[in-house]
């Protein structure tokens, strides 16, 4: 399994999700910057971290989804590749097309940074098969613009698909996303969008490691 | 050279966390009857044509493809 991670001006959650990987797998990922067009055939999983890419001017992610990279990182999805994009990667990935619905201002118009309740809605992922159906995992958000929406026939057809992955339990939703949704896939599964940090729960010094289990599913190394 | 001014609105029931605190505050401030306070973007653009055509092409594209999220907003282009 090799991994990548891509870097844009103004992410700067890239070092975390470099750690966090490198620690899983047992391989430091390669990066990839914005300007490239192609991505190495032999990634499995390319991770967009989260930031504030171009100062999340116009929308949060906006300009970063219209960079050349994300046309090598479409190209990889339809072939199948896992993606994952977190927060400002969340954002880009809506942005990008990749992933139904958009993240709105929080509810509460705060930037909210703080642990928060995941339950794994869906466990038969390539993202979550290392957790049990209906689990809930703690997980730490960071974010001004996590509010999930997406319109009621997207969202029927997501919901019947088993494209909602996480939602936000135990009355911790912190932005007021639709049906508390936190985390969506595509229709095919290999891609997956999420607002909490999960690499940033992956060992005992975070506290835990309720988030390790993402990396270990979409790694193939749930054993390890 | 033309200018147009392009208008980016949300779309009827996506929720404006920031134009609820705007109608909020007007009411606050004593203006009663603000029945609805929605936020937009207005971008203000110079091409260098002449051809209208092409500029409302162009716009219409610049849209589609950047200035708005179609998922989220409308948009409607004015030329100068």
């Amino acid at each position: 399994m090799k991994s990548a991670v891509v870097q844009l001006p103004g992410l700067n959650r890239d070092r975390d999700m470099i750690a966090a990987l490198t620690k899983i797998s047992g391989k430091a990922p390669i990066t990839v910057w914005q300007t490239e067009t192609s991505i190495a055939d032999d990634v499995d999983l390319i991770v967009i971290p989260g930031g504030f890419s171009y100062g999340d001017y116009l929308r949060c992610g906006a300009i970063a989804a219209r960079m050349p990279v994300m046309q090598a990182i479409k190209e990889k999805a339809e072939k199948g590749v896992k993606v994952l994009g977190v927060c400002n990667g969340f954002q880009i990935l809506v942005e990008a097309g990749l992933l139904p619905g958009a993240l709105m201002m929080n509810a509460s118009l705060k930037f909210v940074c703080k642990e928060v309740k995941l339950e794994v809605v869906n466990a038969e992922t390539d993202f979550t098969r290392a957790y049990e159906q209906g689990q809930v995992i703690r997980c730490p958000v960071a974010h001004h613009e996590g509010n999930y929406f997406v319109d009621a026939e997207t969202l029927k057809s997501m919901n019947g698909n088993g494209q909602v992955i996480f939602r936000y339990a135990e009355g911790t939703n912190p932005n007021g996303a639709i049906e508390d949704i936190a985390g969506v896939v595509n229709a095919r599964g290999n891609v997956l969008g999420m607002m909490p940090h999960p690499e940033n729960l992956i060992e005992a010094a975070h506290g835990g490691s309720d988030g390790r289990g993402i990396f270990a599913s979409a790694l193939d190394v749930i054993a390890a | 050279m033309i200018k147009a001014r392009v208008t980016v609105t949300l779309k009827n029931g996506v929720l404006d966390p920031q134009g609820k605190a705007i109608e909020g505050a007007l009411g606050s401030l004593g203006f009663e009857g603000v029945h609805q306070a929605r936020q937009g973007k207005v971008f203000d653009l110079e091409l260098d044509t002449a051809d209208k055509n092409k500029a409302e092409a162009d716009l219409k594209a610049m849209c589609e493809k950047l200035l708005a999220n179609t998922v989220i907003e409308n948009y409607t282009i004015a030329i100068d």
